[in-house]
């Protein structure tokens, strides 16, 4: 075996895999985006803008384009929710991962492992789950019928509410694990130094633990948001494909063979929020490494 | 004296924390021992639903899918990203390094509907029938991203030293490889390889767009009989799935944290 | 009688992008010889090792192993071995395995093996640990097993990066003699790397100071600290006072010039009359008080530092300082005072003049 040739063959498989069943295919998602409806299902090649333009336009019946908020209504509910989502898991996971951090060693293993374990358990299961809690006759409302709060409830089930708990819940490991790393890191003396410098519990958190954790943070920011912005799992079951979400709409128009161009273009317009948020990102932590 | 690193109330919420993380799992596993066929009416402790969900052939069957895709995925994944990281994290003067090392992870940078989605539409162009074999593919290239990382945190944070010392010692390339870097990253290979495992294991939103006869995977399955309704039997399959991701998680940290330096 | 050659360094040099690690560097290292290369950090010494082990290739420039052009032989193809600055002992290998692994990959027999195992393992005194694994030895434990894995083949050159900085200095000393003992033991070339002058003026047959990326000089550890070539050699081993003077006449080696202390002749380094020089006077070699050879100066003492066996004293003579050390020959034995008018001496052969 030779070094030399490893540098070249040893990426290769790498390269090739992800070129065949990524860079071409995506490729081909956005001809297909910029192709024509077919006559039963699936597409006919061709250039045209329609998909796109369904986005935010409508055809009457007399063929003239009308504005629909019907689209943009869903698109801006994944943005709300997604972001909705990364904010509140990472109110969670400081506090959570904080307090990991500082227990004794022995537990700091078990509660890491306690902490990770959900991550492990299938993720269907795991938003089943809350379908049980949250569904008609469901956990909460025998408890709180049980306790005479309510007579009877609308469900709570099929509602932003619903998969916002059920994308909090699904993606909350992503966030505590990187917090925490980040977390670990800070050396203890600093927070004994903000404190001997007169500096109060409150303002030690957010002048030294925040700042020194920020880069875990927007870490686990990442992680949750992307997957949240394709979330599929938890419109489907928990929104119950009333209140839609971007993920399904185009697993819907791909499912019943349904519109395949407008699918594809929904899927490059999330691609496209994607690549934005990660530019971003990308240009806010370089500006914080030339600043460091 | 007090502790100023310690936050009033911090211990409570973590508690609190912990209960939310783990009361929806436990009320799945609580329901899966009622007796009544009505998954939210709790009439008595039975058993009867494992039994009836241990001779579920279809179960079986999507159990067995999901075991040989994720089996497969794994194995061509693991062996993909341990190649890349060696040449990514020891190779010298090596081209197109950070493009090579966003082309490894870019599974990780898009949605996964996104990829779903194209895989779907390159399957359908070439016309690729065979269910199985579409799995494996769409499998293997987004669990790619999942065993390489371990690897490299691995690799990074072994000194060179150890491999250095090999080649001093007469050893060549391939058996420095075979005798010392394997060894020692081998904590990093596993936990890549159980992260793949469990990612393909795992996976909903590709494997039900590529869903083809014969080729339902366990959660597809498990999501169809979610769309049927809530039943004990459901309940039942999913403590079977908490149970087998509990044993997998345990075995799979144990031996990544084994510390390969005490003997 | 000519000596054999084991190492050739002809003309090597180095860069890392604009900054020039070593500048067209040539030495010979002879063999059975304790060879060490002595800077301060970054002065290109470790580099250097790292060229005759493989692991680094020159800019410029040819290595040569008892002849042989080195440099296009991958490390596990040179008959050199290294203790590494970590020991580099494999963490997954018994102290065995470890030695062993370099005779395996020679494709020795078996029986040798296991010979030449017991034979190394009893050398470094570790035989009752073979089976034990790196972790649960001591630092000196580990760096005797790093000698025998690297010994254990015979090389024709044995490398040593920086092999007792990791060591605390009890245990550092009693290194030292190990080192020195082994390598008359085994008669193998030593190529020693340090940044430690102490080890190095300790255990060498010659030291070689690299400075800046050059050879600042070559020699034995007595004429480096003796007759340094250069301020750079001087300012590096030990301590010196570095007088300004003004170079009067120079006859062959020797040199009069003129200091604040007056006109002091003794030997030079790259003199030219006329021109500026530095004089270099190491700070035990003036006596003071009843100690004080030579002619006389009169001083007062500004500053005391006391170092346990020596007392450190600054002294101004006229508007000059002078560092000189005085051995505490006598336990509470009266100590200068500061402010206290003394008397100083030195001979002006132990003096050097040096090019500024």
């Amino acid at each position: 075996m030779n070094w030399r040739d490893f540098r070249i063959w040893g990426l290769a498989p790498a390269w090739v895999i992800m070129a065949l069943t990524l860079v071409l295919p995506i490729g081909i998602v956005v001809l297909v985006s910029l192709s024509i409806r077919g006559a039963y299902g699936g597409f006919d090649w061709g250039l045209s803008f329609d998909s796109y333009a369904k986005i935010l336009f409508e055809e009457d019946w007399d063929g003239n384009l009308a504005f629909t908020p019907q689209y943009l209504a869903i698109i801006g509910r994944t943005l709300w929710l997604a972001g909705l989502t990364t904010l509140i898991c990472a109110a969670l996971a400081l506090p959570a991962a904080y307090v990991i951090a500082q227990a004794p060693a022995r537990w700091k293993a078990v509660l890491v492992y306690l902490v990770t374990l959900p991550f492990w358990v299938s993720m269907i299961v795991r938003v089943y789950a809350w379908i049980i809690i949250l569904g008609n006759d469901g956990v909460i409302e025998k408890t709180l019928r049980g306790l005479g709060l309510v007579a009877d409830m609308d469900s709570l089930l099929f509602t932003n509410g619903a998969m916002l708990t059920g994308l909090v819940y699904s993606y909350i490991p992503l966030m505590i694990l990187p917090v925490f790393a980040s977390i670990e890191k800070l050396d203890p003396a600093l927070i004994e130094a903000s404190h001997d410098l007169y500096g109060s519990r409150w303002v030690t958190a957010r002048r030294v633990i925040l700042p020194l954790t920020l880069p875990g943070l927007m870490a686990g920011a990442v992680l949750v948001f992307v997957p949240c912005l394709g979330a599929v799992l938890e419109p489907i079951l928990l929104g119950g494909g009333k209140v839609m979400l971007m993920g399904n709409l185009i697993q819907t128009q791909f499912g019943g063979g349904r519109n395949w161009p407008f699918g594809a273009a929904i899927a490059v317009t999330l691609m496209g929020l994607v690549m934005i948020f990660l530019m971003l990102n990308a240009l806010r932590a370089r500006r914080e490494v030339s600043h460091a | 004296m007090r502790d100023v690193r310690r936050y009033p109330g911090a211990r409570i919420f973590t508690a609190l924390f912990f209960l939310w993380l783990y009361l929806p799992i436990l009320v799945v596993i609580a329901y899966s021992f009622n007796e009544n066929r009505l998954a939210s009416v709790w009439t008595g402790f039975s058993l009867r639903w494992y039994e009836s969900a241990l001779h579920n052939r279809a179960l079986l069957d999507a159990v067995q899918i999901s075991l040989t895709v994720a089996g497969i995925a794994t194995a061509i994944a693991t062996t993909v990203a341990l190649m890349a990281a060696l040449v990514l994290v020891r190779g010298r003067d090596v081209r197109l390094r950070r493009l090579s090392e966003t082309v490894v992870n870019l599974p990780l940078l898009l949605p996964e509907i996104v990829l779903a989605v194209a895989v779907l539409i390159l399957f359908s162009q070439i016309g690729l029938q065979n269910g199985l074999l579409k799995l494996v593919i769409a499998h293997s290239a987004f669990c790619i991203p999942f065993a390489f990382l371990p690897i490299r945190a691995r690799l990074q944070g072994m000194e060179p030293d150890f491999e250095e010392a090999a080649q001093d010692l007469y050893a060549s390339p391939w058996v420095t490889f075979r005798r010392v870097t394997l060894p020692l990253i081998a904590p990093g290979v596993f936990a890549g390889a159980m992260l793949a495992f469990v990612i393909s294991m795992d996976d909903f939103i590709t494997s039900n767009l590529l869903n083809s006869g014969g080729s339902t995977t366990l959660p597809v399955y498990i999501f169809g009989l979610i769309k049927q309704g809530t039943t004990p039997e459901l309940n039942a399959i999913s403590t079977l799935i908490v149970l087998g991701s509990l044993i997998l998680a345990t075995t799979a940290l144990v031996l990544t944290f084994r510390n390969p330096n005490r003997a | 009688m000519e000596r054999k050659k084991a190492i050739e360094v002809q003309n090597v040099a180095k860069s890392f992008g604009s900054f020039q690690a070593l500048k067209g560097v040539s030495f010979d290292i002879y063999d059975n010889e304790f060879f060490t290369m002595l800077g301060p950090s970054g002065c290109g010494k470790t580099t250097l090792l790292r060229m005759i082990a493989g692991f680094e290739s020159p800019t410029a420039g040819t290595i040569r192993l008892h002849g042989r052009d080195i440099l296009d032989q991958p490390p596990h193809k040179r008959r050199v071995n290294t203790v590494f600055q970590s020991y580099a002992l494999f963490p997954h290998m018994t102290l065995e395995a470890n030695i062993a692994f370099a005779l395996e990959n020679l494709g020795w027999e078996k029986a040798r093996i296991r010979d030449r195992v017991a034979q190394m393992l009893d050398l470094v005194h570790m035989t009752p640990f073979a089976r034990r694994r790196p972790a649960q030895l001591s630092g000196g434990q580990r760096q005797r097993i790093a000698l025998a894995r690297a010994l254990a083949s015979e090389p024709e050159v044995l490398l040593l990066d920086e092999p007792l900085s990791a060591l605390d200095l009890k245990l550092r000393q009693a290194m030292r003699d190990e080192l020195r003992a082994l390598q008359r033991a085994t008669g193998i070339t030593f190529i020693f790397v340090t940044h430690d002058q102490e080890e190095a003026l300790d255990m060498s047959d010659r030291i070689c100071v690299l400075g800046a990326g050059e050879v600042q000089q070559i020699g034995a550890p007595n004429e480096i600290y003796e007759d340094p070539e250069n301020r750079f050699v001087a300012d590096f081993i030990g301590e010196t006072n570095f007088l300004p003077a003004e170079v009067v006449s120079v006859e062959g080696d020797r040199a009069t010039v003129t200091t604040p202390l007056g006109p002091v002749t003794t030997w030079h380094k790259g003199a030219v009359a006329g021109a500026p020089a530095m004089l270099s006077l190491r700070p035990e070699k003036i006596g003071m008080e009843d100690q004080a050879p030579g002619e006389a100066l009169h001083g007062t003492i500004t500053g005391r530092n006391y170092m346990g066996g020596y007392t450190h004293y600054t002294v101004t003579v006229n508007g000059t300082e002078l560092r000189v050390s005085k051995r505490n020959a006598v336990s509470h034995g009266a100590s200068l005072a500061i402010g206290a008018p003394v008397r100083l001496g030195f001979r002006p052969d132990s003096a050097r003049v040096l090019a500024r």
